[in-house]
């Protein structure tokens, strides 16, 4: 399982990748792996405002259905149009080609929340 | 359908091994002074022959035979052919349960995927699911699906010639946002006033909601209202209660529909004083991920072999919960299966013809009506089967009540849904009308 040291971590299994103001938002190799194949990806539209720990998008499965929370208050600058018209993309290349959104975000702050890899790699380990 | 009770014997089996003495133990967790210690107040159960006689001569004070009718209004009378019910009535379809398990149900599954396609080749549609309870609650869903699609719309405007019926289901679905509901007005043709459309559309309207052929029977033209309500960047939701129109006009996709609700009662060979309903509902490929209801696809299993399941399973309220795109976990399968048969066993060849006979006597009763006085057909626009009448030496009940007493229902008054059109009739003449019948509707009106 694959989880890059240059990036920031959800309890909800999303990884977020910070640049000043700006932050980009997927979901890890875990939840990836968990969900199975990826048939169908919502996503938000530009200028759509998000809300930390709250639903900005849908990632599906063949087995499940999943809300994608967003980890900070903010606006969406830019989605990963290419990515919904292939969504298989989340499986084989979840933190590079896989990215979802950048969100321009209002308090940095709020990311001082985030999980590091290591802190990631430990939550994920003790709730297998 | 079989009956198979318990013998005494079963009872006391079952009640020994669960170790109660008796069925009146189970109960013994409610209160007895809530428990009824005496029989219930019916009278003595009849024997089968006394029960058949009671309801024989119940059902005989129905007036079943001896009338012409001629009223429609979204419930049609036309003939389906016995046929229907020798595929229908085969305990493998009339028993079959809703087919969640696809290795138990190909027959059924495969009999929904054909009455989506035929249904889809009749209304020119890209998908069809289905099917929904009816008309009435498709156009409501089909709101409700235009404003999840266009997600900062919120305004649905309803043309006033779409079946009142529908109209007041949709507001019934959207009773906490009625503000949000806008009314089109119809012109002197009885289509939809293009001027009024053009304004109320804005860039909160979510969908346009217009009837072909809407309630006065007329059809709509299409294709100039797509492109006004396209420009405005809304949807075209076309909704009808005839699809045998389309036996013999395009059907509603070929014009720009982007979500099709209908009534496909007419299909189904039976009034029923009502019901059941069809509710038929088709969309285009790409808005099919909102659209309600359960829909049926073909794919291959393990070993390669065709196979048909229920698909598309996210949309749906047992994978999505308040997410789902509606809370309906069922479809009309019978009637979806009955009309599957009915389209098949008419084929486009029996479809056109049978339209073309409806329009043939639709257009003779018109062209009667025409040449008496005192009766004047109200709209200009293009009708199929169905049209409204102006009565203008009696009052339009008046009118009914006198043809009642000669055994003619002439119609529906329309007073009660359109204030406005204060002595009018819908008259609707189907194939089942003689030529006898019809120039007896014409004599029955000349003599009043």
């Amino acid at each position: 399982m694959s989880i890059p040291e240059n990036l920031k971590y959800t309890k909800d299994h999303e990884w977020v990748n910070i640049e000043g103001n700006i932050v980009t938002v997927g979901i890890t190799d875990h939840a990836q792996q968990q969900l199975g194949d990826v048939v169908y990806l919502e996503l938000p539209e530009v200028d759509d405002d998000v809300a930390i720990d709250e639903p900005f998008g849908v990632v599906e499965s063949t087995k499940a259905v999943s809300d994608v929370l967003a980890p900070c208050n903010g606006t969406v600058i830019e989605i990963n149009e290419p990515l919904v018209d292939a969504p298989e993309t989340i499986n084989s290349d979840p933190y590079n080609e896989g990215w979802m959104i950048k969100v321009e975000i209002s308090d940095e702050s709020e990311l001082a929340e985030l999980m590091s890899a290591d802190e990631y790699k430990k939550f994920v380990e003790e709730s297998e | 359908m079989r009956y198979l009770p318990h013998t005494k014997e079963d009872v006391s089996q079952m009640l020994a091994d669960i170790g109660v003495d008796s069925i009146k133990e189970l109960f013994k967790s409610i209160p007895a002074e809530f428990q009824l210690e005496k029989p219930l107040d019916l009278p003595n159960a009849l024997s089968e022959r006394e029960l058949v006689r009671a309801l024989t001569e119940l059902a005989g004070k129905n007036k079943v035979t001896g009338f012409d009718s001629f009223v429609g209004a979204g419930i049609y009378d036309h003939y389906a052919p016995v046929v229907i019910d020798h595929i229908l009535k085969r305990s493998e379809f009339y028993t079959a349960y809703t087919p969640y398990q696809p290795e138990v149900a190909q027959g059924t599954l495969q009999a929904l995927y054909e009455y989506q396609t035929l249904v889809s080749l009749l209304l020119e549609a890209e998908v069809t699911n289905a099917s929904m309870y009816d008309g009435a609650t498709g156009c409501a869903e089909a709101a409700l699906m235009a404003r999840r699609v266009q997600r900062k719309r919120d305004k649905v405007l309803i043309a006033r010639n779409v079946h009142p019926e529908f109209r007041r289901v949709t507001n019934t679905y959207m009773v906490n946002s009625l503000e949000d509901i806008v009314e089109v007005n119809y012109g002197k043709d009885g289509r939809v006033d293009s001027e009024d459309l053009a304004n109320k559309l804005g860039d909160d309207v979510a969908c346009v909601i217009v009837g072909h052929p809407n309630y006065f029977g007329v059809l709509e033209d299409l294709e100039a209202l797509s492109e006004q309500i396209h420009a405005a960047g809304a949807l075209m939701v076309t909704t009808f209660a005839e699809p045998i129109a389309f036996g013999i006009t395009a059907g509603p996709g070929r014009f720009g529909s982007d979500i099709i609700a209908g009534e496909g009662q007419s299909l189904l060979g039976a009034m029923n004083y009502g019901g059941p309903s069809l509710g038929i509902f088709s969309t285009r490929q790409k808005l099919v991920r909102q659209m309600p209801g359960r829909v049926c696809g073909k794919t291959s299993d393990t070993n390669d072999k065709c196979g048909f399941v229920l698909t598309l399973s996210t949309r749906e309220q047992h994978i999505r919960r308040e997410k789902a795109t509606s809370n309906i976990c069922t479809n009309q399968g019978l009637c979806a299966l009955s009309a599957g048969i009915f389209l098949s066993a008419m084929g486009k060849e029996g479809m056109r013809k049978l339209a073309k006979l409806n329009l043939s006597k639709s257009e003779y009763l018109k062209n009667k009506i025409r040449e008496l006085d005192g009766y004047e057909l109200e709209f200009s626009g293009p009708t199929f089967n169905e049209f409204v009448v102006r009565c203008e030496r009696k009052p339009a009940p008046d009118v009914l009540c006198d043809l009642y007493g000669m055994n003619v229902l002439a119609g529906v008054d329309m007073k009660n849904d359109y204030p406005e059109l204060e002595s009018h009739l819908l008259i609707n003449v189907t194939e089942v009308h003689s030529k006898a019948a019809v120039d007896k509707l014409v004599d029955a009106l000349a003599s009043r």
